[in-house]
């Protein structure tokens, strides 16, 4: 494996699932997965607890046998490899670091299997404790450091080899709010750096958001839908990503008519416009969404022209202050609640509980799904703790 | 209990403002108090005996006079030495052997097992449901002339080196060692497997280690808590036995706790018997203290 290293910008290989499925008994972890990842990119598989996220990563980690589909790594099947005999390597959850080992041995772990020299071994991981920031604690025990120093070694650990693909199992689950916070703006430098190929599994919206170039959605072992941040949340594709990915507000409707650029829905009565690119149904019943941020609120006795924007009435019925926005919840005619943000930036002109007020937003803004879809997933789910996601169940 | 005696607390507790305080730190005392009694009056109380017999001269009848006659010492040693040494020869070999057998099978046990896990478990304890004693006695039956083993041992060749023999030889004595001492060595080798976290061993996978790689480099040092742990409940014991030695072994073998055994009660040379029975505790502790040293546990988490 030795003859594979190779430290420039880029180093890595495409990762390809074909038709990847793990049973595990009757249950199916992981549901003909098909999935590319571009060399030296930041990946993220994205899902709640049990959606065979875990599962996928240490398939490719070798460390799981798909039960059928295959694995490649470039031009190389892996499917069958073992973990030793492939050029990937993990980050786990729990870190995993040998206890009986010191940091710097730790490190250099990888490398001595390998059979790399002495001289380079001390040389790489002085290299890398320094990029990690953990110089001068190459004799300390893991136990002796703190769990945000842990996720650094184990990072270096992995690093260190120059894999192919670096795999990350929600390798900052463990750490607090604000170290979590440090260490992701920490891990994408570092990717930037090393220019390896990462795929993070995580659970955690806003970290695949601020860290990945692209995102792989998983629901029930499938990817729902894959793009970037901006695309995942600005056009979902089910759903699923809409609640799960922020939040939606999605009304039932059904498609008046497809002219063109623009398809005109008929929601309650009301008309809604939309670019015919962003919706996903084209006949039928369909749900209208929109991002509550994406909401004006006004007053229903303010200025009545709405310059094509979409528009519904509603009651305010509850206002909750959260400093930088405004929170309000708005029933339609209909009776559903909407929910909408607001920014703060006029000086008291927020509407009170009751006030009629009418909402408004941009058809480009819209976004409309296959109304065959429960109107709720992926809206409660999340991730119990940390802990819970091993072992893959 | 000295620390008890501080003015204002030897009386019954009336109650000053501190008494809760006081209270508090005289319970780790009182806790104490019953095992500290039990060591005084069992170990430390017998050890200065065994400690001044030694060192006394006389006979049974006429009684025993402190003398510091240390002389007893160099001539016990001088006279006992080979007994000494196929003692600890004895424990080493059944150590080895039992770490030899108890290793993969509490390995397979805590990793292979699955649902009989706790089968296999009753049956490495289930020996103790039995006496010692009885246990040992049976392996008179099992290594006797006309048993299977030795008929077997001898058809093959193996028995030539011992008069055709297999019952009272030393091979005799260090596999009823073996086997009378295995579960001490199973048991913390087994603790120490099942809780060591198997995703490490992942880990060592993931970076590159085949499996026999990853057993030495990370399952081993893991487990060496419960091979410290384990060789140490066996050779100690083993030293110091002398059942197995007297039923499985002959006149031809015989080790050290068996002399001190013959000199107390059939010799009546208490002296002797007394200056023995310190060297091998002092030999035990040293041979201890070197090894757990060299052993390192203390790094081990």
């Amino acid at each position: 494996m030795a003859g594979k290293r190779n430290g420039e910008a880029g180093a890595g290989a495409d990762m390809r699932l074909s038709e990847v499925t793990k049973r595990f008994g009757g249950f199916v972890a992981v549901d003909t997965l098909n999935l590319t990842v571009p060399r030296g990119s930041f990946f993220a598989l994205l899902g709640p607890s049990g959606c065979g996220k875990t599962t996928t990563l240490r398939m490719v980690a070798g460390l799981e046998r798909p039960t059928s589909g295959t694995i490649h790594l470039g031009d190389e099947d892996v499917t069958l490899r073992r973990p030793h005999q492939r050029p990937v390597n993990t980050v786990f959850q729990s870190y995993a670091l040998f206890p009986h080992l010191d940091i710097g041995e730790n490190i250099a772990f990888g490398l001595r299997r390998r059979g790399v020299p002495r001289q380079e071994v001390r040389a790489q991981v002085a290299d890398m404790l320094r990029l990690v920031q953990l110089d001068g604690m190459e004799r300390r025990r893991p136990a002796q450091l703190s769990g945000g120093q842990q996720q650094r070694v184990a990072l270096a650990r992995a690093i260190v080899n120059r894999p192919q693909v670096l795999l990350l199992d929600e390798p900052l689950g463990a750490l607090d709010l604000k170290l979590r916070r440090q260490m992701q703006l920490e891990l994408k430098r570092i990717q930037t750096e090393v220019g390896l190929t990462f795929v993070h599994v995580t659970h955690d919206q806003e970290e695949a958001m601020t860290m990945a170039d692209t995102i792989a959605v998983m629901n029930d072992g499938r990817i729902e839908q894959v793009g970037t941040p901006g695309e995942l949340y600005d056009s979902p594709a089910s759903t699923f990503v809409a609640n799960f990915l922020g939040q939606s507000n999605l009304i039932r409707g059904s498609v008046a008519r497809a002219d063109g650029d623009m398809v005109l829905l008929d929601v309650h009565g009301v008309r809604v416009a939309m670019p015919a690119a962003r919706s996903r149904a084209s006949a039928g019943d369909a749900y209208v969404g929109v991002r509550p941020e994406k909401i004006r609120l006004m007053l229903a006795d303010a200025d009545a022209t709405s310059n094509g924007e979409n528009e519904v009435t509603g009651v305010v019925t509850d206002v909750s202050f959260v400093g930088v926005s405004t929170q309000y919840l708005v029933r339609t005619p209909w009776g559903q609640e909407l929910t909408v943000f607001a920014q703060n930036i006029g000086v008291d002109d927020r509407a009170r509980t009751g006030d009629d007020v009418r909402l408004r937003w941009a058809p480009v803004h819209t976004f409309a799904l296959d109304a065959d879809e429960p109107i709720d997933a992926g809206a409660d789910v999340g991730e119990p703790s940390a802990a819970a996601a091993y072992p893959p169940s | 209990m000295s620390v008890l005696a501080v003015p204002g607390t030897a009386a019954p507790p009336p109650a000053p403002p501190s008494s809760d305080e006081h209270r508090r730190s005289r319970v780790p005392y009182l806790l104490l108090f019953p095992g500290l009694a039990w060591l005084a009056v069992f170990f430390v109380v017998p050890m200065a005996v065994l400690g001044s017999q030694s060192l006394q001269e006389g006979s049974i009848e006429d009684g025993y006079t402190l003398t510091w006659h240390w002389q007893t010492y160099t001539d016990a040693l001088s006279q006992y030495w080979t007994q000494f040494l196929r003692a600890f020869w004895y424990a080493a070999l059944a150590t080895v052997f039992a770490l030899l057998i108890s290793y993969p099978l509490a390995y397979t046990i805590a990793f292979k097992s699955g649902r009989w896990r706790n089968v296999w478990l009753v049956l490495v304890i289930a020996p103790f449901f039995t006496s010692f004693l009885i246990r040992t006695i049976a392996w008179k039956t099992i290594l006797a002339d006309n048993g299977v083993v030795a008929e077997v041992m001898r058809g093959l060749g193996l028995l030539s080196w011992t008069d055709d023999r297999l019952l009272s030889t030393g091979p005799a004595v260090v596999a009823g060692l073996t086997y009378n001492f295995l579960p001490f060595m199973t048991l913390p080798i087994y603790a120490a497997l099942e809780r060591m976290d198997r995703r490490v061993v992942e880990a060592a996978h993931d970076l590159y280690a085949s499996p026999f790689t990853a057993f030495r480099k990370v399952t081993v040092p893991l487990s060496m808590p419960g091979v410290v742990a384990g060789t140490l409940l066996t050779f100690i014991p083993a030293a110091g036995d002398y059942i197995n030695q007297r039923l499985l072994g002959s006149s031809q073998n015989n080790v050290i706790g068996s002399v001190i055994d013959t000199e107390f009660i059939r010799v009546g040379d208490y002296p002797t018997a007394a200056a023995l029975s310190f060297v091998l505790m002092i030999s035990i502790v040293s041979l201890v203290v070197v090894y757990v040293r060299r052993a390192g546990t203390e790094e081990l988490v």
